[in-house]
């Protein structure tokens, strides 16, 4: 899932500050899973958002919504009654879901309530971490399983590089090496011999090195 | 012989090589680069010219690289993939070459966290081992990583770096394997202070023939005071320093200490020299070049050979 953290209240703040009616807006997808910006998240911010100006002595009215997906135009179309009473709109979707709406509501300002992330999984409960960075030309088959470009701090396809140690990535004992993590795959797969292939220099085109990127489904395009 | 580099040929000629090292400064003094590459004058086959080192900015690596070679010296470029995409990386060959600099090291580089800039961007486009095989395609099929002809290839003699103290120790030879498939001509290993440890794996590089297709030169850091071998045991990823050299610093009075370390780092070498497969000594006198002379002398490492 994509993951994504709330922003922190005084930055929300500042983009609320010279609004009186705004739209606050969750996305029911990865950020519902992360607990960033879904259902429930909506409902304490704009809570939060409230208090926090009435304090100030002033009045923010907030509508709240959460759509199916922020970043699918069909939903985004569903906001358009709203949007038309608000004087901005507040999205607590990823980057992804913001830009939708910036797209379809062109007069409308659109502030992002939350950091997006990275592309993870849940480790635990309450701890997400970064498996994929989209790269397009995926190597998992031939590493075991691990990713070495979200998962190494220095993306290296021939590690464990010198600052390996204990397992651990040299920039902190809290990170896992992913060349430790992919040998021990290797080794529990009987692929030892296949350590020393090296893997020569990437195309970095299929990642966003070759610009923005777009997928055409010419089976699917109407 | 692959090149004209003079490392080259004294690995060649079977005479125990000496490189030494010097980290450009924080700022622009030709001056300061001169004074520290003239104190090896004689004193080695070549000096490694540090590479935004600790990922600290430092004047660059080339144009330090080019003071020292326009001294009639022999400077080894130092190159991290941290800091340069494929384009500059292989421009700066090109350029190096230009000025007679004809030995590279290869490295991925410290992580910028560890440096002043530790919010900038790392590129990491190759890794070490692609950029061997960039440089090695480079000298040897006159091509660029991209494919196109170069006019006058760069004949550059290609080293990289081995930790062998790093983890997981298993497969410490195999990345070596790894760096000598990419084509990698000699090695500079991390600083030796665990004897016993780079035995070991000396031992198991000969057993697979690796010193026959690389030459080899045992890395040597000598301390200077017992502050400096207890971080370095702490705090410098890597590295491994076993108790005993960090209590055998403490054991002297404080203005002793600088001696002890020079003592440690000579017995190192003599104890390496009797090690098979290792073709010389790389000395990184960490901005302590002005004893590099007597550690060489000590050693039994001069006169450096003509060749």
């Amino acid at each position: 899932m994509i993951t994504a953290e709330r922003k922190p209240m005084e930055e929300i703040v500042e983009c609320a500050r010279n609004f009186s009616r705004v739209l606050l807006v969750g996305c029911n997808e990865c950020v519902t899973v992360c607990a960033a910006g879904g259902r429930k998240e909506v409902g304490l911010l704009a809570s939060a958002l409230r208090m926090h100006f009435m304090k100030e002595g002033k009045n923010l009215e907030i509508i709240e919504t959460t759509l199916e997906r922020q970043c699918d135009p069909e939903y985004i179309d569903e906001l358009a009654d709203s949007v038309g009473q608000v004087d901005a709109v507040l999205s607590m979707a990823c980057g992804c879901g913001v830009q939708e709406i910036a797209r379809r509501y062109k007069d409308k300002h659109v502030f992002p309530m939350v950091n997006t992330k990275f592309m993870g999984a849940s480790e635990r409960q309450g701890v997400w971490a970064e498996r994929c960075q989209g790269c397009g030309d995926c190597v998992l088959g031939i590493t075991g399983g691990i990713c070495p470009i979200a998962r190494c701090s220095k993306r290296i396809l021939n590690g464990p590089c010198g600052g390996s140690t204990g397992g651990k990535c040299e920039i902190s004992p809290d990170v896992d090496c992913a060349w430790q993590l992919i040998w021990d795959r290797m080794k529990s797969l009987g692929q030892e011999d296949r350590y020393e292939e090296v893997m020569g220099a990437r195309d970095w085109r299929t990642s966003r090195d070759g610009g923005p990127r777009r997928i055409i489904r010419e089976d699917m395009a109407l | 012989m692959k090149t004209q580099s003079v490392l080259e040929k004294v690995l060649k000629s079977g005479n125990l090589a000496v490189t030494s090292e010097c980290g450009p400064p924080r700022g622009t003094s030709a001056a300061a680069v001169r004074e520290k590459a003239e104190l090896l004058r004689g004193y080695c086959d070549g000096i490694n010219v540090t590479d935004n080192q600790t990922a600290m900015v430092r004047m660059s690596s080339l144009a330090a690289c080019i003071l020292i070679r326009q001294m009639g010296l022999h400077s080894i470029l130092q190159m991290t993939t941290r800091d340069k995409n494929r384009l500059a990386l292989q421009s700066d060959i090109l350029g190096a070459y230009a000025h007679e600099i004809d030995t590279v090291l290869c490295l991925s580089g410290d992580h910028p966290k560890f440096g002043d800039h530790p919010m900038a961007s790392n590129v990491y486009d190759l890794d070490s081992v692609q950029l061997i095989q960039t440089v090695k395609q480079m000298r040897d099929d006159g091509k660029f990583q991209g494919g196109a002809d170069i006019a006058d290839p760069p004949k550059m003699f290609i080293g990289a770096a081995a930790n062998p103290f790093a983890d997981p120790f298993e497969l410490r030879v195999a990345r070596l394997a790894k760096k000598v498939n990419a084509g990698v001509d000699f090695i500079q290993t991390q600083c030796i202070y665990n004897v016993d440890k780079f035995e070991q794996w000396m031992e198991a590089v000969v057993k697979r023939g690796l010193h026959k297709e690389v030459y080899i030169m045992a890395g040597i850091t000598p301390m200077k005071t017992a502050g400096m071998a207890h971080y370095m045991k702490k705090r410098v990823p890597g590295m491994d320093v076993p108790d005993e050299v960090v209590d055998r610093m403490a054991s002297v009075p404080k203005e002793e200490m600088a001696e002890e370390g020079i003592k440690i780092c000579i017995e190192t070498i003599e104890r390496l020299k009797k090690v098979e497969g290792v073709a010389g000594f790389h000395i990184m006198a960490i901005e302590w070049e002005e004893k590099v002379p007597e550690i060489v002398k000590r050693a039994g490492l001069y006169p450096r050979p003509e060749v």
